[in-house]
């Protein structure tokens, strides 16, 4: 009498007449009571297949009007109605690029800090605003970029940059505060809690027998944490990384509130750009064709399929360094 | 050199009727077999000590006896367990039924912790449908808590949370609780060996009136309880590669006095275990 | 002195850049949080005032205009939106929870883990197709829907964890007993759970009531008092975004104060969770 279950059900589950002794009532209570969660289990999964299929749907007339090419063209033309991803991919990709690299350097070094050196008095407050910045809302970091950020950028650090590195080709061009440059430090600001507080689990989690070890052969803490801590926690970290890098890839709003919303593919991280996501936001009410609709749509499903696939990247990447420290998932 | 022992007071009971008979009953976690073709008589209206050191399996064979064994994962167990005559295991038989009729106690006391006193003890009748009419329920409350010797220190604060009384009241409040569905038997797994002395005092004192209204199976890693307080008693013992099987089963005076088998004597003279 | 009693210079020098230039990087994160909070308070809170919260927007020039209706109507959307993920969240956690190890339950929590992490404006989309586009018809109804599957993955998460949490003595004491499944979950473990189930319902409201993207195409928002779900209705978060876009400053007034009720209430919610939670955990 095998069960591999929590609770026993035997005499229901081989389906037989009401099981003697319990009153029908309650038979037909604990049976609908097991239809009520496989009920409403299913009726999330279908929640997550509708999703995958009205998009793709939704994308037909798009995908079988350009084909592939979509991916690589750079035209956007609600007049001849001619669309392609390019632009969107770029500014998609350039904007989560710099804030990744920006979230992930100041992310892991104020884990480092909070974890390895910082007193418990300090860690905790600095710790708990960080964790708040987690729960301020997207549009608030919009207004805040819009009005503060921007100009900042296009006032101060923009012609510093363009004034001492403006041989390079990024740093080119007309300046307007918004852009590229103001779109990845905003995203920056918004991941940054999302790697600083991963990283810092995985690194409190590292044990202690390491950092002894090392501090008994005569490192210093700063050696440790950076030579020991650190390396061990590496494969987390790099997956806290990119699931960070997942959130900035499908902000929307404040992206659109900062970077321009031009489709235009430039050297510069001082021009305008456009996200897949900041695109629909902004011309999917104004779409008059169903193929511009389509169109838009399509970019839509190419970021759903983005987001799947480093979200995915990076539990596997957290999964595989748990099961490697010998700890389940 | 002997240990001198409490010899029990009570005498055998002369029934010969049989309340639960467990035959040949196995059980295993996952694969690893931990108890042996146990075959055991428990007599109606009598205390059966089931005793034994730690890991001889008595824990595991008395979940056996209300099916509770197997609600953990990859729990199997095989044999048969008569409830009057009739197998629990039977395919036809619903283990939920059964585990109102054998009731049992744990080891720490458990009390739902988002219920008061009283909707604990009532807690059985209400969600089996035993019993609706408040009057009704206060009634059978009052009972099982008469029987479990808690009433006259709860009756002034029934609606208190069960979480606010003392260690041994609450495991006489987890007694009264499982005598309020009216068992047939009412199994206790070690129930006294997370309380202090007092407690431990009372709830045994209470033990030979419960065993006038039902049958009672007692798992104790404490000899002197087993001789205080029961009539019966298994030794169990796990072989070398821990499987445990019942080693002697007899009346209490017997097994304590004249024990047949020598690994019985060694246990209870304090030469082990 | 023993040779070698003091460490090298350069070491101990880096140690110290290290911990500064980490230290730096750490109050750089945090700081820039209390500067944006404090610049929001101070710009937001020339904007309120009754007027604000308790009238209509009105049209560019004229004063006194407000966000009323953008409030009612994201307690509105928001509230349809717990009484849809509450339940199906619950259930499935429920569900994950009791029958937990066969692929059918890996395959459902790895689904909710993919959920997690789609873009909310890809939500939005899938809301549009399914409530908007074949009634041709904008509605807040549309918009509760793509809150609550945004809600789903954590209201799943939460629940499941909360109810393995329950002891197993615990449910060990509602089986011994004889509670039938149904009773021994409903009666016994569930109210147990329920603490961390409710906070869970919190943080997920905190979440969704930030959310702007799916807003544009499934509410629309309005102008006016609405109260029908079937109907485009104005919600706070998007108010807040139009009127960022819009080249008048008495909107970004607004903006700003309407942010500002935006992020206090975000906050409320936040912090009223984790208190409950570690209230709850020092109490068992």
């Amino acid at each position: 009498m095998s069960i591999e279950l929590d609770s026993p059900r035997t005499a229901a589950r081989t389906g037989r007449l009401a099981p003697r002794g319990l009153t029908s009532r309650q038979a037909i209570a604990d049976r609908t009571f097991r239809a009520a969660l496989v009920g409403a289990t299913l009726l999330f999964v279908a929640i997550i297949v509708g999703l995958f299929v009205e998009l793709v749907r939704g994308s037909w007339e798009s995908i079988v009007a350009f084909g592939p090419a979509f991916l690589w063209s750079s035209e956007w033309n609600p007049v001849t109605n001619h669309f392609g991803a390019l632009p969107f991919i770029f500014g998609t990709v350039v904007s989560s690029a710099i804030a990744i690299v920006v979230a992930g350097v100041v992310g892991i070094a104020a884990a480092v800090f909070l974890a390895e050196f910082a007193p418990p008095r300090i860690a905790r407050p600095i710790s708990f605003f960080i964790e708040l910045l987690a729960a301020v809302p997207s549009v608030v970091f919009g207004l805040w970029g819009l009005f503060v950020l921007a100009p900042f950028l296009g006032s101060i650090v923009d012609p510093f940059l363009q004034r001492y590195f403006g041989f390079l080709p990024i740093f080119q061009g007309t300046i307007y505060g918004i852009g590229l440059l103001a779109a990845g430090l905003l995203l920056a600001l918004m991941i940054v809690p999302t790697v600083a507080a991963i990283a810092r689990d995985l690194i409190v989690a590292v044990p202690n027998e390491l950092r002894e070890a090392s501090m008994s052969l005569g490192a210093t803490r700063w050696e440790t944490a950076t030579r020991v801590v650190l390396p061990a926690a590496r494969a987390g970290i790099v997956g806290a990384c990119v699931l960070a890098l997942g959130r900035a890839l499908g902000e929307t709003i404040a992206v659109t509130m900062v970077i321009g919303n031009r489709p235009a593919i430039s050297g510069s991280l001082f021009a305008p750009a456009y996200t897949l996501s900041s695109v629909i936001a902004n011309e999917f009410t104004e779409a008059t064709s169903s193929i511009y609709l389509s169109a838009l749509l399509e970019l839509g499903l190419i970021l759903f399929l983005i987001s799947i696939v480093v979200n995915g990247a990076a539990r596997v990447m957290m999964w595989s360094m748990l099961k490697a420290q010998g700890r389940r998932p | 050199m002997q240990q001198t022992i409490v010899v029990a007071k009570n005498e055998s009971r002369p029934t010969t009727d049989v309340a639960l008979s467990a035959r040949s009953v196995s059980a295993w976690y996952g694969s690893k077999l931990a108890i042996r073709d146990i075959t055991l008589d428990f007599r109606r209206h009598s205390i059966t000590a089931l005793m034994g050191p730690s890991g001889c399996g008595k824990t595991t064979f008395l979940r056996c006896l209300n099916r509770l064994h197997e609600s953990a994962l990859g729990a199997k167990t095989s044999g048969e367990v008569l409830l009057d005559g009739m197998d629990i295991y039977d395919p036809d038989v619903n283990p939920v039924v059964t585990r109102r009729r054998i009731g049992m106690v744990f080891q720490r006391p458990n009390p739902f912790p988002t219920m008061s006193i009283l909707e604990n003890v009532t807690s059985g009748p209400r969600y089996t449908s035993m019993a609706t009419q408040p009057r009704e329920l206060m009634e059978m409350a009052e009972t099982a808590l008469r029987r479990a010797a808690l009433f006259d220190e709860v009756k002034d604060k029934l609606h208190a949370p069960a979480l606010s009384l003392s260690g041994g009241q609450q495991q006489r409040l987890c007694i009264a609780r499982a005598l309020a569905v009216k068992p047939e038997v009412l199994l206790m797994d070690e129930p006294t060996s997370a309380l202090d002395p007092l407690s431990t005092l009372k709830i045994e004192e209470l033990m030979e009136a419960l065993a006038a209204e039902f049958t009672v199976v007692i798992v104790t890693h404490n000899l002197q309880q087993a001789a205080r307080v029961s009539h019966y008693a298994a030794f169990m013992l796990g072989d070398e590669h821990r499987v445990g099987s019942v080693v002697e089963y007899d009346a209490t005076q017997q097994i304590f006095t004249h024990p047949k088998d020598k690994r019985t004597e060694d246990y209870i003279t304090g030469r082990f275990g | 002195m023993i040779a070698g009693a003091r460490l090298a210079g350069s070491r101990r020098a880096s140690g110290v850049a290290g911990v500064v230039l980490t230290g730096f990087c750490s109050a750089l994160a945090a700081g820039l949080l209390i500067m944006l909070l404090g610049y929001v308070t101070v710009q937001g809170f020339g904007a309120l005032n009754p007027a604000f919260i308790t009238h209509l927007p009105h049209p560019v020039g004229i004063p006194d205009g407000g966000i009323a209706n953008g409030i009612v109507g994201t307690i509105i959307i928001v509230g349809i939106a717990v009484l849809i993920a509450v339940p199906v969240g619950v259930l499935t956690g429920l569900y994950l929870a009791i029958y937990g190890r066969g692929i059918a339950a890996e395959l459902v929590r790895f689904m909710a883990e993919v959920l997690s992490g789609v873009p909310s404006i890809a939500i939005g989309l899938f809301a549009y197709t399914v409530f908007v586009k074949p009634f041709a018809h904008f509605s807040a109804f549309s918009a509760s829907f793509a809150f609550a599957v945004l809600m789903l993955p954590l209201m799943i998460r939460t629940s499941e964890e909360a109810i393995r949490g329950v002891p197993t003595a615990i449910r060990e004491g509602a089986l011994a007993l004889g509670l039938p499944d149904y009773g021994g979950v409903l009666h016994v473990v569930l109210p147990a759970a329920r603490p961390l189930i409710v906070t869970g319902v919190l943080l997920a409201i905190a979440r969704v009531t930030g959310e702007t993207a799916p807003l544009l195409f499934t509410a629309f928002g309005s102008q006016f008092w609405e109260l029908n779900p079937a109907n485009p209705m104005a919600v706070l978060a998007l108010q807040i975004f139009t009127y960022a876009i819009s080249p008048y400053d008495e909107w970004h007034r607004q903006a700003w104060g309407g942010a500002l009720l935006l992020i206090l209430a975000v906050l409320v919610l936040n912090i009223g969770a984790r208190m409950a939670l570690s209230g709850r955990t020092k109490k068992s």
